[in-house]
């Protein structure tokens, strides 16, 4: 049991280690998100609990984050930012209120040994 | 594609129209859409009977370089209004009224659109409710005697007119919304009524399926159409694309405005819908109003759109 946990959680460290060096090669607890052509860049991010995430609007058109019951940003125009931080580990699915059709997810995993 | 009473295939013209770049004018006699001509003979020759206008998507506030100045073209939108032949007897507004939902963005829509001179009809788009209260700015200045999110109907001149919502409460992944509420007063206001009865639908994304990857159309529209089904003349007009579109389904006619702000690709044409940007002698060709005109003794309806400029 021991074996097969230590096992995921060098699994999951190696996803998020990927991630995070995709995503914010300069620190681990501050993480970009772009968007534009009404997309979210990336899409799919696994941050540890403490990551301060920031999304930029590049469109020229305004664009919303929200994910109900967690968070939801004012309207953002363009350049227009929003910052939330992830104190929580789980699973939290966003998308643009305006353009629903726009979404993307934040993985948060507990920050040391907490699982 | 002079005559106005020829019956002419209506596919025909319209694929002519799309080729003349102009707009469209055609009618409805018993639910069945037939063409009618292009806009200089409309002009040339005004209609008689009940006119209505639409106009939509004003993004008052918008500044990129689609268009720096949506206040001018608005402007110029409600000039060529002013030069309509025949007067119409109201307008509606579908929808993007403002970009940010700022006070001053609707009261430079609102002091601009009046003078036009006539009774305004609103729906909200997804733009005009971006305030705090997610909507509560636009309700206080557009919602008197509405219901819901702002959804209400009325009678015209034996035309039977519903004003619907479908940019609240918009899911993750999903695309236009009514909700079950307002689709419940949806059926109940069009119980008991003839279905000989003219009914002309307004809201600012398509109720039809335009495209799904851009969120053009509406989740739940299927469940309204259902219910105008049985209706022999049914006339759904929208905005949100930026660009004349239309699909006839059975009794079902469905058009969409241009814009009065800035064009957006047709579909699947760029990477996003965002605003496109074209040559600046080509941009007021791209914009424009649409004029709507119901024939009582004919029975039929006919929408022309007007770009601001050819």
């Amino acid at each position: 049991m021991t074996m097969i946990k230590a096992l995921t959680r060098l699994l999951v460290a190696g996803v998020a280690a990927a991630y995070l060096h995709a995503a914010a090669p300069a620190s681990a607890e501050e993480v970009e998100v772009k968007i534009g052509n009404f997309t979210f860049g990336p899409q799919d991010l696994k941050v540890k609990a403490g990551t301060t995430v920031t999304w930029t609007n590049k469109d020229d058109i305004p664009h919303t984050v929200v994910s109900p019951n967690a968070f939801r940003s004012k309207v953002m125009d363009t350049d227009g930012k929003f910052t939330f931080t992830f104190t929580t580990p789980g699973t939290f699915k966003y998308f643009c209120s305006l353009h629903p059709h726009m979404t993307g997810i934040v993985i948060v995993e507990a920050q040391t040994g907490g699982m | 594609m002079t005559e106005r009473d020829d019956g002419m295939n209506r596919r025909k013209v319209l694929e002519c129209m799309t080729w003349a770049g102009t707009g469209v004018l055609w009618t409805i006699t018993g639910g069945v859409p037939a063409s009618l001509g292009i806009i200089d003979e409309a002009v040339a020759s005004p209609a008689k009977g009940f006119t209505f206008l639409q106009i939509s998507d004003s993004h008052m506030g918008f500044d990129k370089p689609a268009n720096p100045n949506v206040k001018g073209t608005l402007e110029e939108a409600i000039a060529r209004v002013q030069t309509l032949p025949a007067k119409p007897s109201f307008m509606i507004h579908t929808g993007d009224i403002s970009h940010l939902s700022k006070p001053s963005e609707f009261d430079d829509a609102d002091q601009i659109i009046s003078r036009a001179g006539l009774n305004v009809r609103y729906v909200p788009g997804e733009h005009d409710l971006l305030d705090e209260d997610q909507g509560r700015l636009y309700l206080d200045r557009y919602g008197r005697g509405t219901k819901g999110a702002g959804w209400y109907s009325f009678d015209d001149s034996g035309v039977h007119f519903i004003g619907l919502v479908n940019v609240v409460n918009l899911k993750a992944g999903g695309l236009g919304n009514l909700g079950n509420e307002q689709l419940e007063w949806l059926e109940d206001d069009l119980k008991g009524r003839s279905a000989s009865q003219p009914i002309v639908v307004f809201a600012h994304i398509p109720l039809w399926t335009v495209y799904p990857e851009w969120g053009w159309g509406t989740e739940d529209g299927a469940r309204a159409l259902g219910y105008l089904k049985r209706f022999g003349s049914v006339t759904v007009l929208n905005g949100h694309i930026h660009q004349v579109m239309q699909k006839v389904e059975g009794n079902l006619t469905f058009h969409t405005a241009r814009s009065t702000a800035f064009p957006q690709p047709a579909p699947g044409a760029a990477p996003s819908p965002g605003p496109m940007k074209v040559p600046d002698d080509k941009l007021r060709s791209m914009l424009g109003i649409a004029c709507v005109t119901f024939k009582q003794n004919e029975q039929r309806l006919a929408i022309i759109d007007t770009p601001i400029q050819k």
